[in-house]
């Protein structure tokens, strides 16, 4: 067993108890990617062995003077490559940021790393987190780690791709739609999308700002709430961040479901649904009943309207977001051009891909002036009518268990052709997004075909604790191990 | 399709987006443009007069601060990032003739 087949709190354990140092934990993670990256491609970039144990170095000197005294300390971890980090290449899986080097770290990096978190690398993704397969990257799809010829699913791919394939222990992600979960439900690893405002994101580059969030992504929901717990708190330079009463997220990591209510939204298991992840998640419906939790199904209202809704409000907003890619202060700019408003053209024609070019026209189109009212207002009043359907839900359960996604990873090359398609796959995250709410993606078992399936576990604004304790209760249960490359 | 994206539109689209698409690209952005406005439309099944547009879940108010800098200068840095540059400033094309 490698080191890196470990959880991150076993490995910050054996550093802390002196089994192991940081240098020799960072240096396993090098080796493991070093072995399979050239599979999986997980990464756009990995630091220099140089550079990451000389950072080993450094944290384990303050883990032996007591400065450090996290569970991460000394653990290798991957950043997503959308949040900014401090004199290292962040390119959103972009050409258009396919040279730039930040000059300041995104929060969520920076409370990482004054816990001792030592960062080997920048973890692929759907190129400005748009897709939902890793796949619209510049630098090269990411494959999933349980079949090579699936995709990991996106748009955090490389950071749940990573974490499955032993690269590292545990990694960063965003979730605009379901960017956490539904890449960890195909890769068989646990990912948190927390309450909006939970995270901050100062540093991380925006897709849809009232949607992004930062989460974790690790084998295991014990890491997943240290590591949340880590990231969390209140942040002046976010003015969307909130200042939470309860950042104990730990506390939660209890074995006991007893009189949990937990509703099964039926329209969340009907047609598009394959029948192998329905029967996985109700498998772990069953194991939360048998322990204690009162299971009932119910109609949660307007389920076909989130994603239409979702894909207004996201591409206005990208569209006003990306307008800082111009070619003038840093990124990417075109070689030939003719006047100022040429090489703006010309440099994000060439510097953005298919899907965020098809993203930011439908955004541009619908803020346009005669269009705002019919489609974007149309949506915000849709998210409100959403909203209220989930307050009504949430006076009545506990948390709602769903799959995280319909299917299990598809095959490379199957989903970019039909975008609407691909869309739908979103059915069970987004509406989280659309209404701020925390999420969790669990293993929930194997199909015939030896896939991964996630169950989603998703809780009223500010009750992580609830879905977490509920996590871990299964977890218990669950005899989950990752597959070996 | 009930949608009908014409040229028109997609070049003042692509005005607004600052994209410069080509003769193939415009023809995917109309279809593309067209089937998901097709499928969005689905909304206008919905009653929704008399509610209000939720931009946020949470109330959001501007955040103030006192302008004092707390930073340093890292103009440096932050210039060598830029595609053109000429000493301590950003090059661009010509904007006022």
């Amino acid at each position: 067993m490698s080191l890196m087949d470990k959880t991150a709190l076993e490995i910050g354990a054996m550093i802390k108890n002196k089994e192991i140092s940081a240098v020799e934990a960072a240096k396993e993670s090098l080796n493991a990617i070093k072995e399979t990256e050239s599979k999986v491609n997980a990464f756009v970039t990995v630091l220099g062995d140089d550079q990451v144990i000389k950072d080993a170095e450094d944290v384990q000197a303050k883990i032996e003077s007591g400065e450090i005294n996290s569970p991460l300390a000394g653990v290798p971890v991957a950043i997503k490559d959308n949040m900014c980090t401090e004199g290292v290449l962040t390119t959103c899986s972009s050409k258009i940021l396919s040279n730039f080097n930040p000059t300041f770290s995104s929060d969520a990096v920076l409370r990482l790393k004054n816990a001792g978190a030592i960062m080997v690398g920048k973890a692929n993704m759907d190129e400005f987190a748009m897709g939902s397969t890793t796949e619209t990257s510049y630098y090269g799809a990411t494959k999933n780690p349980w079949d090579l010829e699936r995709v990991p699913g996106g748009s955090s791919g490389g950071s749940c791709a990573a974490v499955a394939a032993s690269e590292v222990p545990y990694a960063l992600g965003s979730d605009t739609g379901g960017s956490i979960r539904q890449p960890a439900s195909f890769c068989g690893v646990t990912g948190i999308k927390p309450t909006y405002g939970t995270v901050s994101r100062y540093g991380l580059i925006a897709y849809g700002s009232s949607l992004d969030q930062i989460g974790p992504i690790a084998k295991d929901i014990s890491d997943c709430a240290t590591i949340l717990e880590t990231i969390s708190g209140h942040d002046i330079k976010d003015s969307t961040s909130i200042l939470r009463d309860d950042y104990n997220f730990t506390s939660a990591l209890v074995d006991d479901v007893k009189g949990f209510k937990i509703g099964i939204p039926k329209a969340y298991y009907g047609e598009g649904l394959d029948p192998e992840v329905k029967e996985q998640v109700m498998k772990v419906a069953k194991t939360l009943e048998e322990k204690g939790a009162i299971i009932e199904e119910f109609d949660l209202d307007l389920v076909d309207y989130a994603i239409p809704a979702y894909y207004v409000i996201a591409c206005a907003e990208a569209s006003s977001n990306l307008e800082r890619f111009d070619g003038v202060k840093y990124g990417y700019r075109t070689a030939e051009y003719e006047g100022l408003h040429n090489m703006y053209k010309k440099t994000r024609s060439e510097g953005f891909g298919a899907e965020v070019k098809r993203r930011i026209m439908l955004g541009s189109f619908v803020l346009s002036s005669g269009y705002y009212d019919a489609y974007y207002l149309k949506a915000l009043r849709t998210k409100a009518l959403i909203k209220k359907a989930f307050d009504e839900a949430f006076a009545q359960y506990d948390m709602i268990l769903a799959p995280a996604a319909p299917t299990v990873a598809p095959k490379l090359g199957d989903s970019l052709s039909d975008p609407i398609k691909m869309y739908l796959g979103d059915i069970y995250t987004i509406s989280v997004n659309l209404c701020g709410l925390p999420g969790v993606s669990i293993p929930a078992g194997l199909t015939s075909s030896g896939l991964p399936v996630g169950a989603q576990l998703i809780g009223n604004v500010f009750e992580e604790k609830k879905l977490i304790q509920a996590a871990y209760s299964y977890e218990r249960t669950l005899d989950w191990s990752l597959p070996s490359i | 399709m009930a949608n009908v994206i014409s040229d028109e539109t997609i070049d003042y689209v692509g005005i607004l987006a600052k994209l410069e698409l080509s003769d193939a690209e415009k023809e995917d952005a109309k279809k593309d443009l067209g089937r998901m406005l097709d499928y969005i439309d689905q909304l206008n099944e919905l009653d929704t007069s008399g509610v209000e547009p939720m931009s946020h879940v949470f109330p959001v108010d501007n955040v103030f601060r006192e302008d004092v800098v707390t930073n340093g200068d890292n103009s440096e840095a932050v210039l060598k990032n830029a595609p053109e540059r000429k000493d301590d400033t950003y090059v661009v094309p010509m904007t006022v003739e």
